[in-house]
Formats: structure tokens, sequence, C-alpha cells
């Protein structure tokens, strides 16, 4: 068995393990965790298939973003776990039937010679000087360049749906606004007015005035 | 050498955990996210390797815009669910019924 072969069943059986207890475990937070784990595998598998800038971007984007936001929202939530819970195992047996046979189905299709080493061999490695990164770049900024686009506003459109979704306006909140502020004239502020001066207690100052 | 459909029964495997994934946990939104996030990876998997073996760069270009969809996914239906949790204080599927006529 060589380190290829060694590494892909290992980091193979570490993904079907993490992906059994993401689905398997009770605690949103612990599954959340292994779900970085598979995600982590995942990555290691796509090295073996030489695709070396997938499995970094795997790593930063989603290990590092969005299961970090998994996991805020899961220990921002107060969930009361014993109501989600009830009826766990209640779907278990059409489930796994359906699992069983799907899977069974697949290795059977995939075990037939069309897919086998003798028709689809692995093709030789790459040499030193190929890099993954430039030739994804090549084609992504070329052929695909349109795509590229529209991901971006897919992006950009997801950036204002979340914040405008979650933003809260607190009316009770007292805040500055620092437009009027700005605005102001000092008419607004002070009023002069012209009047005879005022002295209530003109007789009493002037008897001791004297 | 490892073959091709080793790779796709990885793959395979991966798709039916998630799937069971969605029968067990029916009740919690966080857990069918994940499991929806699981779906897509196995689907990945299988593009970057038929990528491989066929020698051709569009599937790992696919992936990478299966990876933009799917934060983009992420983001927002975490955002559903924090918009949910602060209506409704629960995140129990069966709690929200409010629309069922």
């Amino acid at each position: 068995m060589t380190f290829l072969q060694f590494s892909f069943y290992f980091f193979a059986a570490a993904l079907i393990f993490a992906a059994t207890m993401v689905v398997t475990i009770r605690n949103p937070v612990k599954a959340v965790l292994f779900l970085v784990l598979a995600f982590f595998s995942a990555a290691g598998v796509w090295i073996t298939l030489e695709a070396e800038f997938l499995a970094v971007v795997m790593v930063l984007v989603y290990v590092g973003a969005v299961m970090v936001l998994f996991l805020f929202v899961v220990m921002m939530l107060d969930i009361n776990l014993t109501r989600l819970k009830e009826g766990f195992g209640e779907y278990l047996p059409i489930g796994g039937i359906v699992a069983v046979l799907l899977v069974v189905e697949m290795a059977i299709i995939l075990s037939s010679k069309v897919f086998g080493p003798a028709s689809m061999p692995r093709p030789p490695g790459q040499p030193e000087t190929y890099s993954n990164t430039a030739e994804l770049g090549k084609i992504l900024y070329t052929e695909y360049a349109y795509p590229f686009e529209i991901a971006a506003i897919i992006l950009l459109v997801a950036i204002i749906a979340a914040i405008s979704l979650t933003l809260r306006r607190r009316p009770e909140t007292r805040y500055q606004k620092p437009a009027s502020q700005v605005s102001v004239k000092s008419s607004d502020r002070i009023k002069i007015i012209s009047m005879d001066a005022e002295n209530p207690h003109a007789d009493s100052q002037g008897e001791s005035g004297k | 050498m490892i073959p091709l459909s080793h790779y796709l029964i990885l793959s395979a495997m991966l798709f039916a955990i998630a799937v069971v994934g969605i029968f067990l946990n029916r009740k919690n939104v966080v857990i069918l996210l994940m499991a929806i996030e699981l779906l897509l990876l196995s689907v990945n998997i299988n593009f970057v390797a038929f990528s491989h073996y066929l020698q051709d760069m569009a599937g790992q270009v696919f992936v990478f815009f299966i990876l933009t969809v799917a934060a983009a996914e992420a983001a927002i239906g975490l955002a559903i669910l924090i918009v949910l949790f602060r209506n409704r204080r629960t995140i129990n599927v069966e709690d929200l019924n409010s629309l069922s006529g």
C-alpha cells in the first residue's frame, strides 16, 4: 500500500466517521465540531486528487468562515434540546433502508468495468512545475469570466440579505442622528426677542438702594 | 492505485449518510442545514474525482461555484434561523406551522 492509498483511505474513513457523528450526535455544538472534521477530511481527499487550490479554499473558507458562523449561531440560540430529541429514531428504519439501498445500488453500478482501473486509469502525476492554482485561474478568468461575475453578485446578494434579515431596529433605544445634528441652524436653538427689562422686586430694591 | 470507483462510492456513502441525517433530525433546523452541507460536499467530491481522472479543469471550476453558492445558502439560512428564533423562541420544525391554513 503506497502512501497515497493510505492517506486516501485514512481520510475517507475519517470523513465517513465524522459525517455519521454529525447526523447522530445530540448536542448541536458537537455536531458542528464533527462537521469541521468532515470538511477537513474532505480537503485531504481532494489533496489526493491533486486539487490543491480547492482543498486550501475548503479549509480557509469553509472551516474558517462558514463553520465558525454555524458555531456562533448554535451557541447564540438557547435551544431546548429535550423537545428536539423526541422521536429521534422514529424514521431510522425507513431512512436506513433508503440509505443502504442507495449505497448498494451505487456500488453495483460503480463496480462495473466502466469505472474500473482498466477503462479509466489514474492519470500520471503532474510535474513539479505544475501549478493547480495557476491552471484554475487561467480557465476561471477567461472561459468562465461571466459565471465568475455572477458568483460575485450571488455573494453580494447573500451579504445584503443576511444583514437586512437580521437587522433589528429598537424603537426604545435612544441614539444620535448625525444628519439632523449637522443640519441644525442657530435660529432653531436660540431665539432673541426684544422686551422691556423686568424686575419683580423693583420697589424693595429701590428702597434699599436709597 | 486508487480506482475512480472508490472515490465515487465514498461520495455515495456520504450522500446516504446525509439523507439519513435529514430523516433522523427532522425537527432540528440547524442539523438539517448541516446535512444539506454534507450533501453538497458529496457532490463536490464527485466533481473533483471526475475532474482528476478525465484531466478536465471544468470540474474544479464547478466545485468553485458550488462552494460559493453553498456559502451564500448557509449565510442566508442561518440569518433566517436567527430571525425565526427571535420571533418564535423555537427552532423546532413542528412548531413552525403558522402558515398551515
